[in-house]
């Protein structure tokens, strides 16, 4: 279990390190990225600039300005901002990642739930009715694009019928911490929540659905049925665990990504300040420290739910534990 | 056709008229079983035989109305138990007849086992779906059924996964888990076809037992003769969904009346039909619609005994098991442990064994096709292909050719036969395309097809078909030796004795050496002018074909040879005294150092590996 845990330690440490490294270089080969004409301003006369460059230690090589990097990101942690100067970074991330967070969970929850219940429906209907109509519908939901959908439910629920007795519930744009107010927190989430989530049920069922039917094509299948078990046993226990699988793997890395940032079209519509958001605005604004924190940010998040599914992969298929 | 002699007063199935049609493309529909017959009475066995196509899978999931109710029409009336099982709904079928009735067992043991619960789960499942209990007292119920089948060391091997048993053990499982409701009717679907032949041994006897204790029904489906022969109080005979003759075993196999019968049971390889004969012999021609027997011809061919053509010197294969922090070696699967030997031209050499005895990574391994870490020498005619790699060894691999187990997995489903035939004659750049296409036609010529079929694709070509195919592809090349893995075993029994005598056409017209690998004894006594045994990774007998059937100095090669199968209805209440075995691995750790043997030569070219002073 150590040798495990070490060893996962040590190829997240691995990941980031060469991700690092990559959106270092990847930065500095970027033309008009120079940081030090940036802060200096617009118009700002040559000496200005080479003032500025030597005082940030940009004109140093660049293996010591990445050691330097570093050493302000994790060791002293505070590293400042290139385009806003004096905002602190690590405090700036960790300010958004629970607004993230509660996103992106909350939405996981709903689509494995509803994604497990849509695929295994449509496998027990298979080409029948039921089916027919939860395929056709997930595949208008992955079809969708989110940041359309978002705009849909705040002109339904903050415009249209917000004054009806059926949204009137519906607080404002934007996200109430956990801490200061829960019913707050939940009822400001549900629609971006539901929002996010809809894509990734429509997708996972479709995939949990041809998994299912793939698997009844199985020896074992046939002989749990011989056994005597019931259809609903079958497929619920025989069929339906090992066809998970597949999906579990996926969820992880979708929920890695999200968490690192991706979600950042739903932040934008629902105006939820997270960490998506901070990226894109680092990237509009060629902000290389910001950059860089929330791209290992995204790939801790990226590793760590890799690890996390790699033991839930072990709990349902004992064949993947290590001998 | 024969009637039944014997009395079966009330009996447990009748099957009357079955009929079984599925719907195909274009929502056609095609009958697959016809006019079906049957009965067994309590402790009763009654084989269902056949060829592949045959129908007799299709009735067994017939009977337990297994098959989509969507896709499949059944007609005709099966009772069961006095109940009639085609009137039945789907969840009466659940609740009180299978499992309960009817259990079955199934060919593929590897598979027919779910992955990812224990056995003991499975096994328990079994018991309680039908008669609700404790958790306790099914455990205990399981353990009870695992030490029925024989499974040593129930009590600890309950909580294990199926992968961490062997084929035969995995069958005792399907066993257990069949007898877990004593049900009146057990149908086993080829249940020792994918064991090795000591553990086929092993589990007939296991079937017998366990018939006698419980005195059920057992409707037992199999192509295989011998295991007819042994099992069967009563035989049926399949043809194309027909059934062909039915008749007491006794009858069938010593006065069968339809000329398909006499011809089914003319193409079963006997072991020891060629005790006294000095050189291979082709299998006799069976004309399967007259029954009549044309017999087998003398391989006048003899091998050049003057210079090997390959010759092997401590051959080595390894497979690492990793893991760990930083996925070092941790053990090593010793696949293949020092292995020497010679091939002369236009001989055959056979490599026999069990499954896991490394006799296919030996095969693979001289061409580097392993995957594992091999070392030792391999000479192919003064080239020591261990030092040859890359694009070399790529023109070498022109002169050692394989003929695989499943032709159709190795021929591209995309690629016409000619492209098939022609890509490797391009690829060495051996001549033109009009020279390929030319030779290609003159081979299929010599492998038995049409020239004018080289325009199909492999699924438009039934099995023996397509194993010609690849035999005329390794031809393309002009192979010296050809390395035939298993080539025959997947085939049905009259086609065997057809692809056997096309491999020793030719090697009496090419003069082509062949290491023949294979488990099917019976077929190795034919086509081998030497044999080697292989057990664990080691050779432990090789000699020339007569002292090693006739005169077999190991154990292990008794215990092979007798283990197989004798198509002899009065062996049938034999059991032999052979104690059950889980198979050993040989997985070692890093520090292991495999023991240096010593092999004794007790007459010319007849090696025995030394176990007295060597042993492990």
């Amino acid at each position: 279990m150590l040798t495990i845990f070490l060893s996962r330690l040590l190829r997240m440490v691995i990941v980031m390190l060469g991700i690092s490294v990559i959106t270092f270089l990847i930065f500095f080969a970027t033309p008009g990225s120079d940081p030090a004409a940036r802060i200096a301003g617009r118009n700002a006369a040559p000496e200005t600039i080479a003032a500025v460059r030597h005082d940030f230690g940009l004109d140093r090589p660049l293996y010591v300005q990445y050691g330097l990097m570093m050493d302000r990101l994790f060791i002293t942690r505070d590293l400042t901002s290139f385009a806003n100067r004096g905002q602190k970074i690590v405090p700036t991330i960790m300010s958004a990642a629970p607004a993230t967070l509660s996103l992106v969970a909350g939405a996981a929850i709903l689509w494995m739930a509803l994604g497990a219940t849509t695929g295994i429906i449509a496998a027990a209907f298979r080409n029948r009715l039921p089916d027919k109509i939860l395929m056709g519908a997930s595949m208008m939901a992955v079809a969708m694009p989110v940041f359309w959908v978002g705009e849909m439910i705040n002109l339904v629920t903050q415009s249209r019928l917000h004054d009806t007795w059926a949204f009137s519930w519906v607080p404002p744009l934007g996200y109430v911490p956990l801490t200061s107010d829960p019913a707050g927190w939940f009822f400001a989430l549900v629609f971006p929540w539901i929002c996010l989530a809809l894509m990734y049920i429509g997708l996972y069922g479709r995939m949990l659905r041809t998994g299912i039917i793939e698997t009844y094509q199985e020896d074992y299948i046939r002989t749990a049925r011989s056994k005597g078990l019931s259809a609903r046993r079958v497929l619920l226990k025989h069929a339906t665990r090992t066809a998970i699988i597949p999906i579990v793997i996926m969820f992880g890395m979708d929920f890695g990504v999200l968490v690192g940032g991706a979600a950042v079209l739903t932040e934008v519509v629902f105006g939820i300040n997270g960490v998506g958001r901070l990226t894109y605005q680092a990237l509009k604004a060629l902000d290389l420290p910001m950059i860089m924190a929330t791209v290992l940010y995204a790939s801790f998040f990226v590793v760590v739910a890799n690890a996390i599914v790699d033991v839930l992969c072990v709990m349902i298929d004992p064949r993947m534990r290590q001998k | 056709m024969t009637k039944s002699s014997e009395k079966t007063p009330a009996p447990v199935l009748s099957v009357r008229g079955l009929s079984v049609s599925f719907r195909g493309a274009r929502g056609v529909w095609s009958e697959v079983v016809r006019g079906l017959d049957l009965e067994i009475g309590a402790g009763e066995t009654v084989a269902l035989v056949g060829e592949s196509g045959s129908g007799k899978s299709v009735t067994s999931m017939a009977i337990t109305r297994l098959l989509d109710p969507e896709t499949s029409r059944l007609g005709g009336s099966i009772l069961l138990d006095g109940q009639d099982i085609l009137a039945l709904s789907e969840e009466d079928m659940v609740s009180r007849i299978r499992g309960q009735k009817v259990a079955m067992i199934f060919q593929e043991p590897m598979t027919s086992l779910h992955p990812i619960y224990t056995i003991g789960d499975q096994i328990t499942e079994a018991l309680t779906v039908h008669s609700p209990m404790s958790k306790a007292q099914a455990r205990k119920q399981a353990i009870e059924l695992m030490q029925r089948v024989r499974i040593p060391n129930a009590e600890a091997r309950i909580s294990d996964f199926p992968h961490a048993f062997s084929g035969g053990m995995r069958q005792r499982v399907m066993i257990a888990m069949a007898l877990a409701s004593r049900p009146k009717l057990l149908i086993a679907d080829e249940p020792t076809t994918a064991l090795d032949v000591t553990v086929q041994g092993e589990i007939l006897d296991l079937l017998k037992d366990l018939q006698e204790e419980f005195g059920m029904a057992m409707l037992f489906i199999t192509h295989d003769m011998g295991v007819v022969a042994e099992v069967a109080d009563r035989t049926v005979v399949m043809l194309r969904g027909d059934m062909v003759e039915s008749g007491t075993t006794a009858q069938i196999f010593d006065a069968p009346v339809q000329p398909y019968t006499k011809g089914l049971l003319a193409s079963v390889p006997k072991l020891g039909t060629m005790r006294g004969e000095p050189v291979p012999l082709r299998f006799p021609v069976v004309n399967m619609a007259n029954g009549s027997v044309t017999p087998g011809t003398k391989l006048d061919r003899t091998p050049d005994t003057a210079a090997p053509l390959l010759k092997i010197r401590d051959l080595v294969t390894r497979f690492d098991m990793r893991g760990g922090l930083l996925q070092r070696r941790v053990a090593q699967v010793h696949a293949v442990e020092d292995v020497s030997f010679d091939i002369y031209p236009g001989e055959t050499l056979s490599l026999v064994g069990e499954s896991g005895c490394g006799k296919s990574t030996t095969g693979k391994s001289l061409i580097q096709l392993s995957g594992g870490r091999s070392s030792g020498s391999v000479d192919l005619s003064g080239t020591e292909l261990f030092d040859t790699s890359g694009e070399k060894l790529r023109r070498l691999r022109r002169r050692i050719q394989m003929i695989p187990q499943d032709p159709l997995a190795s021929l591209s489903p995309r690629m016409t036969i000619s492209e098939a035939l022609t890509e490797p004659f391009l690829e060495h750049r051996m001549g033109s395309r009009a020279e390929a296409l030319q030779k290609a036609e003159r081979l299929m010529r010599q492998v038995g097809l049409q020239p004018d079929m080289l325009a199909r694709f492999p699924h438009e070509f039934s099995g023996g078909q397509r194993q010609r195919l690849c035999v005329a592809r390794a031809l393309m090349l002009d192979p010296e030796i050809i390395i035939a893995d298993e080539s025959v075993s997947a085939l049905d029994v009259s086609v065997k004795a057809q692809v056997v005598n096309l491999l020793m056409d030719i090697q009496q017209n090419l003069g082509i050496a062949f290491l023949f690998i294979s488990h099917d004894i019976a077929v190795v006594e034919r086509i081998s002018h030497r044999i080697a045994v292989m057990y664990l990774g080691e050779i432990v007998e090789i000699g020339p074909r007569s002292a090693i059937m006739e005169r077999p100095a190991h154990p292990y090669t008794r215990r092979l040879i007798e283990a197989v199968a004798v198509p002899d209805p009065s062996r049938r209440h034999s059991r032999r005294s052979q104690e059950p075995q889980e198979l050993k691995t040989p997985l070692h750790p890093m520090s292991y150092v495999p023991p240096k043997r010593r092999y004794i030569e007790i007459a010319p070219g007849h090696l025995v590996r030394d176990d007295v002073t060597t042993a492990a």
